[in-house]
């Protein structure tokens, strides 16, 4: 019977395909904008993964992301290097700064100084060039997205920059994870990050440590706090709470949710009407089925495959589309490093489910309702 | 000629009648409105004859067919089909009765227009459980006894009316039934073609062990029935092997 349902509902081209559209239209809207969603989220947090190598981060008790910081006083640095635990402790400046290219055009950017010596700070891998660059006068390493930004197709390797009314050349390009609105990101060296940034008497933003052992991270960071009354984060609370800020302080989550819950309801609507309208226009065969002696289990497995099938390649179509959409946008700065989280496609899968057994069953109860002697009518 | 009715049987069904009913009533609700369609049929029909039910529009004869085949609940009275009473059975068991005893012939086929004659007609076997291909090999050897067997692998859409009514005879016939219900046959046909369906029918689906059973009023045809009962307001009015002389034409 399985069979026949199936055939049923295949014959039925235009209902078919309707049917599958709605399924991979909603998969495809709550997948897409889920990932996008987690993704942009996740770039609260990019500040924190561009730097692998620090276990704790320490910074003024008010400061809550890696942009929304404020100042210590460079003495910050010595206290935490006292604090039995740390191995090394590095200073870290993250600041905001204007731009002007040669052709005359103003970026707002962000200046983020390392640690003079080691160069920690800096993002694990380089596009072009190498961190020893940073050590020749007036060097900045720009970030890949900002490359796109402010030189798009060509490369910005040897250009002068006028920054804060200074002089900066360009002589690499990072590979890092872009910030939350994309700001181009200028790597210098801290000392040069000072002259770059005009600021007030307290310049410190982070002090970067790694730690003795890196599975304590935790309690050293609560003895750093205990023994500097700054505050310390592990790299991945720290994390956390740049993922917070977006969600506390943003309409995103709002309006993300509004576009995943529009999906659902589009899928609702189409694929219900059309389920509905499937069914109305068999019910004269389901009847015939019920007089000769198709149990209403038997319709109900019938209406459950054809809900199935349905369900199966809507949703791989929709998943294959974010994929596609993921692919096709990976060379977009705006969508670098964009995955699809796992739970995604299940969260997907999950509300596909309930669409089909949400419509299935409105429709189901028309057939189940059909009294077999209908057909002598 | 017309006989009169066999009372001999009324309160206690005879053991060889393949369908008896016994104070069958049927209400139905319109509103506030109790409406009495069928007043208390005793009825016994024979396996091996083609009886024809005769009424006009409203008479009760489609109420009476689909309480005697199991798809309708009488509101009082008893129904037995080939000896067991079809409305002590549960919800399953009555289905799995009609799908095993019961052949349908609808008048307007109902064939699942996506899959192909052979496959309509392998329904009932399908629904049995029986393999795909095996019920289908079953199935294009009923098409071809109903000699439209060059058709198995058309759609229904593929099909003009008739081949499409062969379709439905061999969907009623293919898992052998005992009972065949066959509703208005011929209403759609020219009496040319009503004729060559009856012949079919009586050819295929009348046999001694089966009852066949059919709803008609049309009078092209009743000189073909072995039996004829005529319904009026919900009573059995009629029954013999020919119309009462007063009646023809007025069906």
């Amino acid at each position: 019977m399985i069979w026949i349902a199936i055939r049923m509902l295949t014959g039925d081209a235009q209902k078919f395909f309707g049917l599958v559209f709605g399924i991979a239209f909603s998969t495809l809207l709550i997948t897409q904008q889920l990932t996008i969603f987690i993704n942009l989220l996740e770039r609260g947090a990019s500040g924190v993964y561009n730097v692998s190598s620090a276990d704790v981060w320490v910074m003024d008790p008010v400061s809550r992301t890696t942009d929304v910081a404020y100042a210590m006083p460079s003495t910050a640095l010595d206290k935490v290097r006292g604090v039995p635990g740390v191995e090394w402790a590095v200073p870290h400046i993250r600041a905001q700064a204007s731009v002007r290219t040669k052709d005359g055009d103003l970026e707002g950017v962000a200046v983020i100084g390392v640690d003079d010596a080691t160069l920690i700070g800096l993002p694990k891998n380089m596009v072009e060039g190498s961190v020893d660059v940073l050590s020749q006068p007036d060097s900045v390493i720009i970030d890949d997205v900002g490359t796109t930004r402010m030189f798009p197709g060509q490369s910005p390797i040897g250009e002068r920059l006028e920054l804060n009314d200074q002089r900066a050349v360009i002589r690499g390009i990072a590979d890092a994870i872009p910030s939350f609105t994309s700001t181009v990101v200028l790597y210098t060296k801290y000392s040069q990050a000072l002259n770059y940034v005009p600021g007030t008497r307290n310049r410190l933003s982070f002090v970067l440590v790694g730690a003795e052992n890196p599975a304590e991270a935790k309690a050293l960071s609560e003895k750093i706090e205990e023994e500097t009354g700054l505050k310390a984060q592990t790299r991945e609370e720290f994390a956390r709470d740049g993922v917070q800020f977006i969600i506390e302080n943003t309409g995103i989550p709002l309006n993300f949710g509004i576009t995943v819950a529009l999906g659902f309801i589009v899928g609702v609507a189409i694929v219900g009407l059309t389920f509905s309208l499937f069914i109305r226009d068999n019910i004269k065969q389901f009847g015939a089925l019920k007089a000769i002696g198709v149990t209403n289990g038997k319709i109900r497995k019938m209406v459950a495959a054809q809900a199935g099938l349905v369900g199966l390649i809507g949703y791989g179509l929709g998943v294959l589309g974010t994929v596609g959409f993921i692919q096709a946008f990976s060379s977009d700065p705006t969508f670098k490093g964009f995955y699809i989280p796992w739970q995604i496609p299940l969260i997907s899968a999950a509300a596909v489910t309930i669409i089909l057994a949400l419509t299935g069953w409105l429709a189901l109860r028309s057939v189940l309702k059909t009294e077999p002697a209908a057909v002598f009518r | 000629m017309a006989t009169k009715m066999d009372t001999s049987a009324i309160g206690g069904c005879n053991p060889e009648a393949a369908i008896c009913t016994r104070a069958v009533t049927r209400d139905f609700q319109a509103g506030q409105q109790t409406i009495t369609v069928l007043h208390g049929i005793d009825l016994d029909v024979k396996a091996g004859e083609l009886t024809f039910l005769v009424g006009e529009s409203g008479s009760g004869k489609t109420t009476l067919i689909s309480i005697m085949c199991g798809i309708l609940w009488p509101t009082e009275g008893e129904v037995k089909v080939f000896g067991t009473d079809i409305y002590d059975l549960s919800d399953d068991q009555l289905v799995e009765f009609r799908l095993q005893n019961i052949g349908f012939i609808f008048q307007q086929y109902n064939l699942i227009p996506s899959i192909d004659a052979a496959s309509n007609a392998a329904v009932p076997l399908i629904a049995q459980g029986m393999e795909r291909h095996e019920a289908r090999e079953k199935a294009v050897a009923m098409l071809e006894k109903l000699n439209i067997g060059d058709q198995a692998d058309k759609l229904p859409n593929q099909l003009s009316g008739g081949q499409q009514q062969r379709v439905a005879i061999a969907r009623a016939l293919v898992h052998e039934p005992r009972l065949v219900v066959c509703d208005e046959p011929t209403a759609a046909l020219d009496a040319a073609s009503g004729r060559r369906v009856m012949d079919l029918l009586k050819e295929v689906a009348v046999a001694e062990d089966r009852a066949c059973i059919i709803v008609t009023h049309d009078n092209r045809i009743f000189d073909m029935a072995d039996r004829i009962l005529v319904l009026e307001d919900g009573k059995v009015t009629h029954d013999g092997t020919d119309m009462p002389p007063s009646d023809f034409g007025d069906h």
